[in-house]
């Protein structure tokens, strides 16, 4: 509310006009921005949208997976797979990989909250799983192996929306969409019963036993959906960058970047993995291009850059940088 | 089926290796048991070791072995300081917060390493290097052996500074009972230092006497952070005798599994063992059961 009197904007009309001009920019970048800029936003939103989804299980549920990277690679193997050997689509291996990833977050899920996995154990079991997974696609030639699977490279000219083949501008929409509608989803979880069982359990679990909220079903639910939405993510993934190796798409290092958006931006908020992926990307890729700029090709920078501000926000801003952005902004009195 | 002095050998130098591993783990056994802190740098730092010694063999013609004792002294400081004047403001934190602050710090320390050293990897070609001694029908690697050696005495020295002196004795009772000890008095703060001190150390050690036995990447660390938790859950979060059990045991299997499947197939076996420790018994082999 202060800023916004600072700088002049008046209250409720102030705050449509700033999600109208946000909407109209975000709408019409492809054909303001150059290619370098679209395809930095795009990755800012692949990550705002893998954040949204590990937001679900971690932010709203409480359950910390540092493994999610498994499912980012289950999706895009599933669906690059069933491209590569039969030559159906994505739009069909969507589906396909949507079922792999919540049958496979069902199966953890199950073991680990039947048998009472909890914190750091339940954390390091996510990381197993991912681990696992790596070495074992990394033996599975018919999938490539440690080689990589490489799809045919988009033909960039012509849009083909029935194969996801095109110019950077159609999978910047596709990504976008994938974030709104995610955004979207998870407003209407939040305000319904499912936000406040989950809200509940993550407060805590014994409490919220008590109050009769059956907490298997409802830890269940959150980590099939969270699984199914990095699924999706991992479609696209396969789609636009073409190329998939193991070692990479499965490494705890993805896990650690899919987790830092929303914590950077403000774990179990609504807009915080926006928020945070944004923070991230620019202050990440703006610095590895200044350098670049002035000649410097240093590998490395990039995570500095980010370790660095998941540190001050940790260290300054535990609930994240949207929570008080939100307050600064005027968006509601609530926290999420 | 390869012959079996083969696989004997195998699993010897499995045990060799899985010592080192079992200091590494120890060092996160103990600053997880005391401070309850989850030490996710804990490989960065192991890393952050081996590229000491790699400077010092290169700059000074330092043996790693030599290295390690200025290392462990190094990093004990390090670690005392880092403790003392940083992490302490957050052992209140949640878990995930930790957690975080702690992955946060690996990011920097992994990546600078990065910046600093380049990509390539690095080896210390020491005199004995390619040097075994004969046991029998089975030969062991001499920087193998003496690398076990110094996870040995350094183990040893590490049980007996908790065993037996009265600054260890404080520390056990801080891990046993946190309240209790700060009613007695006892300087938690410093004590908490003191064991992150003393984690740093065991993974300088570590650190130093893995160097003649691999080649160095910056890109090491998270690899060696995991490694070193799956032995700690293996052994039992908090328990000394678990790490250095379940350092022994991954040692093994690894190199049994690098004989008898395929090199490459040595961290599933690991991670197997993890998944199963984490939902059959997740207090570990030597851990007691909480709550």
């Amino acid at each position: 509310m202060m800023i916004g009197k600072l700088i002049g904007l008046p209250g409720r009309r102030g705050r449509r006009a700033l999600i109208a001009g946000a909407a109209v920019i975000a709408l019409t970048l492809p054909f303001i921005a150059s290619s370098y800029v679209l395809s930095v936003v795009t990755l800012a939103l692949y990550l705002a949208y893998v954040g949204q989804a590990w937001n679900v299980m971690m932010g709203f549920a409480g359950q910390l997976s540092l493994g999610h990277s498994l499912y980012v690679g289950l999706g895009a193997y599933a669906s690059a797979g069933l491209f590569f050997h039969t030559g159906i689509g994505p739009w069909a291996g969507v589906w396909l990989a949507i079922a792999i990833c919540a049958g496979v977050g069902a199966f953890i899920g199950f073991l680990a909250f039947r048998l009472r996995v909890s914190g750091v154990q339940l954390s390091l079991l996510t990381v197993a799983f991912a681990e696992l997974a790596r070495i074992g696609f990394d033996h599975l030639e018919w999938l490539g192996g440690p080689g990589g699977l490489f799809l045919r490279v988009a033909d960039r000219s012509r849009i083909d929306l029935l194969g996801f083949r095109g110019p950077p501008a159609m999978y910047y929409y596709a990504i976008l969409a994938l974030v709104g509608g995610a955004l979207g989803l998870c407003t209407v979880l939040l305000r319904r019963r499912a936000g406040y069982y989950w809200r509940a359990i993550r407060e805590d679990e014994v409490a919220a036993a008590s109050l009769g909220i059956d907490v298997f079903r409802w830890k269940m639910r959150a980590v099939i959906l969270s699984s199914a939405m990095t699924a999706i993510a991992g479609v696209f993934f396969a789609f636009y960058y073409n190329s998939l190796f193991p070692e990479q798409i499965f490494s705890f290092g993805r896990s650690i970047e899919i987790v830092l958006g929303p914590v950077v931006g403000g774990v179990g908020t609504l807009v915080g993995p926006i928020v945070g992926a944004g923070a991230l990307v620019l202050l990440g890729d703006g610095t590895t291009e200044v350098l670049n700029r002035l000649g410097f090709d240093v590998p490395g920078v990039k995570q500095v850059v980010h370790g660095l501000l998941l540190l001050l926000v940790t260290i300054y801003m535990p609930h994240g940088l949207w929570p008080p952005l939100a307050r600064a902004l005027g968006f509601g009195p609530r926290k999420i | 089926m390869p012959a079996l002095s083969h696989v004997a050998n195998a699993a010897v130098s499995g045990v060799l290796t899985g010592t080192v591993y079992g200091l590494m783990a120890l060092g996160l056994s103990a600053i997880f048991g005391v401070i309850r802190l989850v030490n996710f740098a804990h490989g960065e730092l192991m890393t952050l070791a081996m590229y000491v010694a790699v400077v010092a063999f290169q700059g000074l013609a330092l043996d790693p072995f030599v290295t390690m004792i200025g290392a462990a002294a190094v990093f004990g400081a390090l670690g005392y300081a880092l403790q003392r004047g940083f992490i302490n403001r957050f052992v209140g934190r949640p878990e995930h917060s930790q957690m975080l602050l702690m992955i946060a710090l690996a990011m920097i320390l992994g990546n600078a390493l990065l910046l600093g050293f380049g990509p390539d990897a690095r080896n210390v070609p020491t005199s004995y290097q390619l040097d075994s001694f004969e046991l029998g029908p089975m030969l062991l690697d001499k920087a193998r052996v003496y690398a076990a050696g110094a996870a040995v005495i350094a183990t040893s020295l590490l049980a007996a500074f908790f065993r037996l002196t009265l600054t260890g004795k404080a520390i056990r009772a801080c891990a046993d009972n946190p309240i209790g000890a700060r009613v007695a008095g006892l300087p938690v703060a410093h004590l908490y230092a003191v064991t992150f001190g003393l984690g740093a150390a065991s993974v300088a050690v570590a650190g130093c006497a893995m160097v003649p036995l691999i080649d160095v990447t910056p890109g090491l660390g998270p690899g060696y952070t995991l490694l070193a938790f799956v032995i700690v859950i293996l052994g039992g979060l908090g328990s000394m005798v678990g790490a250095l059990l379940g350092g022994v045991v991954i040692g093994v299997s690894e190199a049994l599994a690098g004989v008898l499947i395929t090199p490459s197939a040595k961290s599933m076996v690991s991670f197997g063992l993890l998944v199963l420790i984490l939902l059959a018994r997740p207090q570990g082999l030597m851990g007691a059961a909480r709550r």
